[in-house]
């Protein structure tokens, strides 16, 4: 047998034995030592779908609710999945046109071909139905089912607060958005976004490679469900919220009140205000764009940003200074004779009995009372300077909560302005200013800047003889031992509590005062209880003065401080005491008994008015 | 029987892959498993018809069965069934026959009775000829369908002749114009040439060591190639850089010849020839790509170089099979727990990515345990074609071989990314009748003549 070439056998052995060992080799390397495939395995067949949680209740303090969640549809949109298709039947569905399907299209083919981003948001759950069997035609559109605000009551838009899509900002900074989440914008649901938004769960799914979820991953186990907010008490009075709205309709202004033993906030109203339920659903870009623009500015928040000279009302904590530095005492009695006079500065003053002691003066408001208590507390002797004097007034006025944040559970209120020495010696120099140079701080005027909320505030103090609590939207937090420790610290004013009768006689004087004794707010007086109230007149260099009212209720046990600012609205007593005092009556009594001042206050509509000039 | 054990072995695997692919019940005519078992059971009886039929049969009918596929290929050319617009099936009720494959064994059965005549040489160029009409006769009748993987397999056969006796200088040659074909499709064209011609000079100085010849020979080139070039920039002729590189090379071809006439330096006309041969190579190369090979063809092959990513086009198949694969890890992900396969994202995962299931689903376990089973499978082939007394078994068994050989290296090659994708099935793992029934009358023929070595006498 020849068999000339039989050595080349081994050639095929060796070649064959090479194969075999380069091709282990290989899947050794591909499966043993390379791990990366199995994460791109997984990356291939599951799909992470995002369960929203239902953002937490929103409930007033005496359990009604106030806002609530409704399922809307978001239809998602995968781009790399589309397919051409019946875009009229399509449009016709969603009652959008031919180039918003373009144009929403490109948008998230421009965020990601391979991830489904938002085709159209909040579809309602009529069109829903309607949708979702024809949903197989349109190869690529999903829908997403995501819970949205509801509001049992148009009322509190500020105080609630609205929420809304993040910014990009919020989703860089935060890891915890994605592109379309809902986050809370301003008010409560701003301040409380940890609290409501509860956590997203996931979903992992296995799909095929088109796309078809094929069944849960591991029968659920890696599944996180969504862990629902938790529900919000709030301290608002979903009644006196609502009454005090609709005595503020055709104001501008703002009612702040507030439960002077907590710092409960029990109303909010700024004014205009607008329904927090305009804000949802498809229409809201044009609602936001018609709020936006608005030169009324219903979205400024008046009771936290605006701020106003203080006024008249301002007298009460000048008094109580006064007591405090000694300069003064009950019955000291000064002299007026139409204002106060001095070499260059003249005060004037309305008409009323001469001279009052303290109480009186404040029944009365008599600004040349309160001019000379200013002057006696800078000028005081124990101080070698009018700027030590004014220091010590200052700080004063400081523990009050005036000139800062209250650090109240608002994320943007504001500090007012309660100038410093050194702002004088800008615009005086140094020796330049003295007690008579900054004289209308001693009636509520020049340079002070407080908000409403901060009047409510200086109220609660004076109502609980010196101290206050910062004041607070949020009671309780479910299922937490107790909101925020910060709400619970009593604020010590430098006002011992033994003057603060003293002051508030002259509140209860200026209020329930026998008639034709002076008293400023006898509007404001109710049948049985013990309102205690100062007016107040902002001088306003743009237009008629704003008209403020602050006061508390009943004098012994306050349940109830609030302040009323209507803009524009003359003296404190022709608008701001009436509210205040319906709003009283409202919140103790729960019912009105004078319809005519109800009336009077509802029928006024100092807008319009406005609008005519 | 050690390959009988191998086949069953085989055969599990077909069933559990089969198997997984549809998760349903076993029995199941309409599935492609259901399908496959019925089709495993008629392999079955095909296998026992071949061993009990006479080995006289085949050596004497070889001719005859040449013929009969011969005409089956073309019947399927003019009858066939279109396919993926190829025209390479019979249709037949519910199943399809592929005379492709049952072209392989027919081929293997005429090569094996052509090479074993009497006064056959393989010198002889006429014998040479007629060898090769035999072999890429039916290959170009599958090329027409077209069928580029089974064609492909055709060449196989050079190694059977390999065996027999072809130079081992055709099969170097060989190797050398796919290395070539690879740097040209890789690399850009005038880097290659000039590279060659370095090579060239260098091996030659290395075959000849003499460095005055060689620093001549180069001298002449460099001298001639850089004259040419001045007279380019002089005269402002039209010449392109490609013609002075080889129009200097084919002057001092001339020149290096009348060197060679003085000296009888024959390695240096090999070189010159080997030089020459590759660049005219690289030009063909570069047409063949851009104007014979169809796109998708081009693409696979890009890909497999890296020269194009495309996860989600042409790449697609072997990416995803390469995920399955390599997410199997140590163990797999276990029997029917394969996600990459169990979902379809590997195409055509039950016919030709079927080693994917494997991987996925068995791990490295599994892989490997095929390519050693696979392994031991060809080298008992290969031991017993050596073991053959006849030319006809032994070249026969040789053509088993490589068949086999070519089949499993490729189909594997492909589905972890070595080599680029060539449709062609795994034998007796991948489903479908036609090739599982091809490599079983292949495999068992061999076996009838292997039980009868003893008697057999030509």
């Amino acid at each position: 047998m020849k068999n000339t070439y039989e050595n080349r056998k081994y050639v095929f052995g060796a070649f064959l034995l090479l194969i075999a060992v380069v091709y282990i080799g290989k899947l050794f390397s591909l499966q043993v030592l390379d791990k990366s495939y199995q994460s791109t395995a997984s990356n291939n067949v599951l799909r992470y779908i995002t369960q929203y949680p239902a953002r937490g209740l929103i409930y007033d303090r005496t359990g009604k609710l106030l806002v609530y969640n409704e399922a809307v549809y978001d239809l998602m949109v995968l781009p790399i999945q589309v397919k051409e298709f019946d875009t009229s039947a399509f449009c016709e569905i969603l009652e959008i046109t031919h180039n918003d399907v373009r144009r929403w299209i490109q948008n998230a083919k421009e965020y990601s071909y391979y991830t489904s981003s938002p085709f159209l948001k909040q579809v309602s759950s009529e069109t829903y139905a309607v949708l979702q069997e024809k949903l197989y035609q349109f190869p690529g559109f999903f829908v997403q089912p995501r819970p949205i605000r509801k509001y049992s009551k148009h009322i509190a838009g500020h105080a609630l607060g609205y929420v809304g899509e993040v910014d990009e900002r919020t989703i860089k900074d935060n890891p915890f958005y994605k592109m379309g989440d809902y986050t809370g914008i301003s008010g409560i649901e701003k301040s409380y976004e940890k609290v409501l938004r509860g956590e997203k769960g996931v979903n992992v799914y296995l799909v095929d490679v088109h796309n078809r979820i094929k069944g849960s991953f591991q029968n659920g186990k890696n599944d996180k469900p969504a862990i629902v907010g938790t529900n919000i008490i709030s301290t608002i009075d979903a009644d006196l919220q609502e009454y005090g709205e609709k005595l503020m309709v055709n104001k501008i202004g703002s009612i702040v009140a507030i439960e002077p033993s907590t710092g409960e906030i029990l109303a909010l109203v700024s004014s205009p205000t607008y329904d927090p339920s305009s804000l949802l659903g498809r229409g809201r870009s044009k609602v936001f764009e018609k709020l936006s623009s608005d030169t009324l500015e219903p979205f400024f928040n008046r009771p936290l940003m605006a701020t106003y000279p203080p006024g008249s009302t301002f007298k009460l904590i000048n008094g109580l200074i006064g007591l405090q530095e000694k300069v003064i005492y009950k019955q000291t009695e000064f002299y007026c004779y139409g204002g106060y006079y001095s070499r260059s500065i003249h005060v004037g003053c309305h008409n009323h009995d001469t001279p009052l002691n303290l109480p009186e003066a404040v029944q009365n408001s008599c600004n040349a009372y309160f001019c000379n208590v200013f002057r006696w507390i800078l000028d005081n002797p124990v101080y070698s300077s009018v700027r030590q004097g004014y220091n010590a007034w200052k700080d004063h006025v400081l523990s009050f909560g005036f000139g800062h944040k209250l650090e109240s559970d608002f994320s943007y209120e504001l500090k007012g302005f309660v100038p410093m020495d050194s702002y004088y010696d800008r615009y005086y120099g140094i020796t330049g200013w003295s007690s008579l140079t900054v004289l209308s701080l001693a009636i509520g005027q020049g340079e002070l800047g407080i908000t409403p909320l901060q009047m409510a505030n200086m109220t609660a103090a004076i109502a609980n003889h010196g101290y206050y609590f910062t004041p607070h939207i949020v009671k309780e937090i479910e299922g937490e031992k107790g909101i925020d420790e910060r709400f619970s610290v009593k604020h010590q004013t430098t006002i011992d509590s033994v003057y603060f009768p003293i002051i508030i006689d002259g509140m209860d004087k200026a209020v329930n005062g026998p008639p034709g004794s002076g008293s400023t707010a006898r509007i404001a007086r109710i049948k049985d209880i013990t309102v205690c109230g100062k007016t107040g007149t902002a001088e306003n260099p743009h237009g008629e003065d704003h008209s403020i009212f602050v006061a508390f209720a009943p004098r012994d046990n306050p349940k109830i401080a609030l302040s009323v600012h209507v803009e524009n609205g003359g003296f404190g007593s022709t608008y701001a005491a009436p509210i205040a005092s319906l709003m009283i009556e409202k919140y103790l009594n729960r019912e009105i008994s004078r319809q005519w001042l109800e009336n009077f206050i509802l029928e006024t509509d100092l807008i319009h008015i406005d609008k005519k000039d | 029987m050690l390959y009988l054990l191998i086949v069953f072995l085989g055969w599990v695997n077909i069933y559990s892959a089969v198997y997984n692919e549809e998760h349903h019940k076993i029995f199941d005519l309409s599935q492609r498993y259901g399908k496959q078992l019925v089709l495993i059971f008629g392999a079955l009886i095909i296998a026992l018809l071949v061993i009990v039929t006479d080995s006289r049969f085949y050596s004497l009918f070889a001719y005859f069965l040449y013929a009969v596929v011969i005409l089956l290929l073309i019947t399927v050319l003019l009858f066939g069934k279109d396919i993926h617009g190829a025209k390479s099936w019979f249709e037949l009720g519910a199943f399809r026959l592929q005379p492709a494959e049952f072209a392989k064994a027919g081929t293997a059965l005429a090569l094996a009775r052509y090479l074993s005549s009497r006064g056959f040489n393989i010198r002889n160029l006429k014998n040479l000829f007629n060898t090769g009409l035999i072999i890429f006769v039916p290959a170009l009748l599958i090329l027409i369908q077209p069928d580029t993987g089974s064609t492909l397999v055709y060449f196989a056969f050079i190694l059977v002749l390999y065996r027999e006796g072809l130079s081992g200088g055709i099969l170097i040659i060989g190797i050398l114009m796919v290395v070539l074909f690879i740097l040209t499709l890789i690399m850009d064209k005038m880097t290659i040439i000039i590279a060659l011609l370095v090579v060239g000079y260098l091996v030659f100085w290395i075959l000849d060591r003499n460095i005055k010849r060689f620093l001549i020979a180069a001298l002449i080139y460099i001298g001639l190639a850089g004259s040419l070039f001045g007279l380019k920039e002089f005269t402002g002729l039209e010449l392109s850089v490609y013609f002075i590189l080889i129009f200097s090379l084919i002057i001092s071809g001339f020149i290096y010849i009348y060197f060679v006439y003085f000296h009888r330096i024959q390695k240096a006309v090999l070189m010159y020839l080997l030089m020459f041969g590759s660049i005219i190579f690289t030009f063909t190369v570069d047409y063949t790509f851009n104007n014979i090979l169809k796109p998708h063809q081009q693409k696979r092959i890009n890909i497999l170089l890296n020269i194009e990513s495309d996860p989600y086009g042409s790449g697609y198949n072997v990416n995803q099979s390469i995920i399955a694969i390599g997410s199997g890890g140590l163990y797999g992900k276990g029997f029917l727990q394969g996600t990459q396969t169990k979902f379809e994202f590997v195409p055509e995962q039950s016919t030709d990515f079927i080693f994917c299931t494997v991987g996925e689903e068995w791990g490295f376990l599994g892989t490997s345990l095929i390519i050693i089973l696979y392994t031991v499978f060809l080298f008992r082939i290969l031991f017993l074609a050596e073991r053959q007394r006849s030319e006809f078994g032994r070249v026969f068994g040789y053509s088993v071989f490589v068949i086999f050989l070519f089949h499993i290296v490729i189909n594997i090659g492909m589905t972890i990314g070595l080599l680029p994708v060539i449709g062609i099935p795994l034998p007796f793992m991948s489903y479908g009748g036609s090739s599982l029934w091809a490599f079983t009358i292949l495999l068992f023929v061999f076996l009838r003549l292997d039980i009868s070595r003893q008697e057999y006498f030509i």
